[in-house]
């Protein structure tokens, strides 16, 4: 796919937590190191780095990008910052992959990075500038709000209950506990869930990820540095995204349009046909239990309000056959955003290499996919790894 | 084997202080327009990716590509969004053509700096929030201190900058776009109040609103399609430190860098004779000079001799900043660098009107993020 085959070959990640002593520099070199020393590399054999991370008013710092540079990498090199709002974790292995399948480098070092503990008291505070600054901002809205009503809209729209999208984050909670960088996995009750604090009805504590600080980084090359780089390279397959229009209020938020536009150009490019069938594992964008499901159908991995049946019958369960959110997502690890994003990315590495540890999935998958979403819920982006090169 | 590149529309709103009459979508939607006329496509059936240029404080709306698509025709269409100058989109339209994934990309910048009642007290939120910003310093001071050094450095003279904002306001003169197009003496920019001593106001570029949209496609269509296409012969993009203690206070080690990566690719051994004009970063009159070395079109220490000498004029040997640079048309936040290409396009393609060069074939564009950073991009446009 592309000019030239592009694999990944090294990840590395801080453990995400409520407060970091660290800076945002300091996470995102951590990581950079971490999955530098992963497979062998320096700083020297990086040709360009790619910067992921979300609105700059987490940090309070103007150009974001430019201040996290150096400790990302970043010193005298090709350094590029694009962002998606909350789907940038894994739109930052997309443009890296367009770096190197440009055939313009060979190596790329991409490390998304996330400080929202610096924004007090709380980052919703940062979220309310997000909105249009006319015809919205003065309405004082609330993530959790439209969040709330996108989910209702699910709920009333396909006939599904609360009790089924908590099997959600009861799933996600108890597969974040065997991740090394969990901030939150738990082991909880559906009850648990139902009984938590009402935030804006229907979405109750539970339902929700928490703010978070951490970084991930991870190691792309070209197919003919990988191969000496590693044996077991992980190679894009599909890469896809797409954004709606910003008047969020003017669609039906039932369906994730824009999601399924980004997996059908993703799955175009790896030679997928049959989603349900060709994808072995997957990591959908989980901020909130119902989204997982809300994702897995945008994903054409299950049909509209069909997905909490794949729950209620085990497929998404680590056993099962569809593992969803193996490594614990957003909802279990943790959601320092475009951190999350990419950790969501190194999950499905880490499980096509065999080298998942408590989390490895039964079997041998072969092809993963991982999603994230963002802005006015109105973006989606999709990565496809495989263990071989795109068959297209 | 490699696709070629080429510009095939552009489009602009005249660049003005304020524009209280339009929002920024409306300037993105002019600018839009006018690019996919130029280039004689439908942005809803013909463009595979939209890339546009944003930095979440100018906007004053945090993650800002959320409002990108509708104005660009670009809904439900892969678009993003790069911290960066417009010239940084250049080069990431550039890489998804190469990829083969995409035939036709769209790169938008935009500015609405005039909503900004206090554009420094902005800027200063971009210096380091532990060891810079709490000095509460006006983030020009940077600047100052960086003349300051380069002259020192390079032997270069006040006057010789000055030279640079005379030069710049009078070739806007003859530029419909430009906002600030003056005839204006080099005693008035020598006398001009100290801002940051040496640097004066005068040598300081204002700000302009305004949008650039420009539309890339590979060799195929590009030659399908009507307009005269224009190559994008090289990119090259680099960052140096964030930190203000350990840089290169006296070179320009960005545009250095990122100049050697575009030449390299466009296969450009002496930049000296083979570009015929360029387009280079004068948010501060200093910084044409600087550029002009780090981008190799002068002999070490000569950028200010030839700027005396008129080298750099309209009808010297290269003219820069013919389009009147930021210094003569305003500075454009993320549009400035997409200016500068708008300028070398035009050119190239002998639709410059009363500014046309004669024989122009190969043109650069030079941005630089601006204080307090030192990342630049560099683009090389040309006929063949």
């Amino acid at each position: 796919m592309g000019l030239r085959d592009v694999a990944v070959v090294g990840a590395g990640l801080t453990k995400f937590m409520r407060r970091s002593l660290e800076t945002g520099r300091e996470l995102a070199f951590e990581a950079s190191k971490m999955a530098l020393d992963s497979c062998g590399l320096t700083m020297d054999d990086v040709d360009c780095v790619v910067i992921g991370t979300a609105p700059d008013a987490f940090d309070g710092v103007h150009m974001k990008g430019e201040w996290l540079a150096d400790g990302a990498g970043g010193w005298r090199k090709p350094v590029m910052r694009g962002y998606v709002g909350g789907g940038t974790g894994v739109f930052s292995p997309i443009q890296a992959w367009y770096h190197i399948a440009s055939g313009l480098f060979d190596v790329c070092l991409v490390v998304c990075e996330e400080k929202m503990s610096t924004c007090q008291p709380h980052p919703q505070g940062a979220f309310l500038t997000i909105f249009d600054h006319t015809t919205e901002r003065a309405l004082k809205p609330n993530l959790l709000w439209i969040f709330a009503m996108e989910m209702q809209r699910y709920m009333t729209t396909y006939g599904i209950s609360e009790r089924d999208i908590a099997r959600v984050a009861v799933k996600n909670k108890r597969n974040g506990l065997d991740h090394p960088a969990t901030q939150v996995g738990a082991d909880i009750t559906v009850d648990d869930v139902m009984n938590s604090a009402v935030m804006s009805w229907p979405v109750k504590r539970l339902d929700v990820s928490p703010t978070s600080d951490g970084a991930v980084a991870m190691v792309l090359a070209s197919d003919r540095v990988a191969r000496r780089i590693t044996d077991k390279p992980v190679w894009i397959q599909g890469v896809g995204w797409s954004l709606d229009t910003q008047y969020w209020a003017n669609r039906d938020l039932a369906y994730p349009t824009y999601l399924e536009k980004a997996a059908r150009m993703a799955y175009s490019m790896a030679g997928v046909k049959e989603p349900r069938k060709e994808i072995n594992i997957v990591e959908p964008y989980d901020p909130f239990d119902y989204k997982e499901l809300h994702h897995l159908e945008g994903l054409q991995l299950a049909p509209k309000g069909g997905a909490p049946q794949l729950i209620i019958d085990g497929v998404t369960e680590r056993t099962g056959n569809m593992p969803s959110c193996p490594s614990g997502g957003l909802l279990g690890v943790g959601n320092p955003i475009a951190a999350a994003g990419l950790m969501k990315v190194s999950e499905i590495f880490w499980q096509l290499r065999g080298e998942a540890g408590k989390r490895q999935v039964p079997g041998t998958p072969a092809r993963g996919l991982a999603q994230a979403w963002g802005d006015l819920m109105q973006v989606g982006t999709v990565i496809i790894l495989g263990n071989e090169p795109s068959s297209r | 084997m490699t696709r070629r590149v080429a510009i095939v529309g552009v489009g602009a709103t005249v660049f003005r202080s304020v524009s209280p009459e339009l929002s920024y979508k409306e300037l993105m939607y002019e600018a839009a327009i006018r690019a996919y006329a130029d280039a004689g496509i439908d942005p809803r059936v013909d463009v595979d990716s939209f890339v546009t240029s944003a930095e979440d404080l100018h906007e004053g709306t945090s993650i800002f590509d959320e409002y990108t698509p509708d104005q660009l025709g670009g809904v439900l269409r892969p678009n993003h969004t790069i911290t960066a100058d417009g010239l940084n989109s250049i080069a990431a339209a550039y890489m998804q053509i190469l990829t083969g994934e995409f035939d036709v990309v769209v790169v938008e910048a935009h500015s609405k700096a005039s909503n900004s009642l206090t554009p420094e007290q902005v800027a200063a939120y971009a210096l380091d929030p532990v060891y810079t910003r709490p000095l509460r310093a006006h983030p020009h001071f940077i600047a100052g201190m960086e003349m300051n050094r380069f002259l020192s450095e390079s032997g270069y003279t006040r006057e010789q900058c000055a030279q640079v904002c005379v030069k710049n306001r009078r070739n806007a003169l003859a530029n419909p776009l430009a906002a600030y197009g003056a005839s204006t003496e080099l005693r008035e920019v020598l006398e001009s109040p100290p801002a940051f001593a040496p640097l004066s106001h005068a040598d300081i570029a204002r700000y302009a609103d305004g949008a650039v949209v420009v539309v890339l496609a590979d060799e195929e269509r590009a030659r399908q399609l009507n307009s005269i296409p224009i190559w994008v012969r090289g990119v090259g993009w680099c960052s140096d430190t964030p930190a203000l203690e350990t840089r290169d206070w006296g070179q320009a080690v960005y545009a250095r860098l990122s100049s050697q990566m575009a030449y390299k690719m466009a296969e450009i051994q002496n930049p000296r004779e083979e570009i015929d004009l360029a387009e280079l970063d004068d948010s501060f009159s200093y910084k044409e000079l600087q550029a002009m070395e780090a981008l190799g079109l002068c002999e070490p220490g000569q950028a200010g001799a030839m700027t005396v000498a008129g080298e750099t004029k309209p009808d010297g040997s290269l003219p820069v900043n013919i389009s009147g640079g930021s210094l003569g048309t305003g500075l454009a936040h993320e549009a400035t660098g997409l200016l500068k290409l708008f300028e070398i396009v035009l050119q190239l393609r002998g639709h410059a009107g009363p500014r046309q060069l004669k024989n122009a074939r190969v043109g650069v564009a030079q941005s630089w993020k601006g204080i307090p950073h030192t990342s630049g991009a560099v683009v090389v446009l040309g006929r063949e």
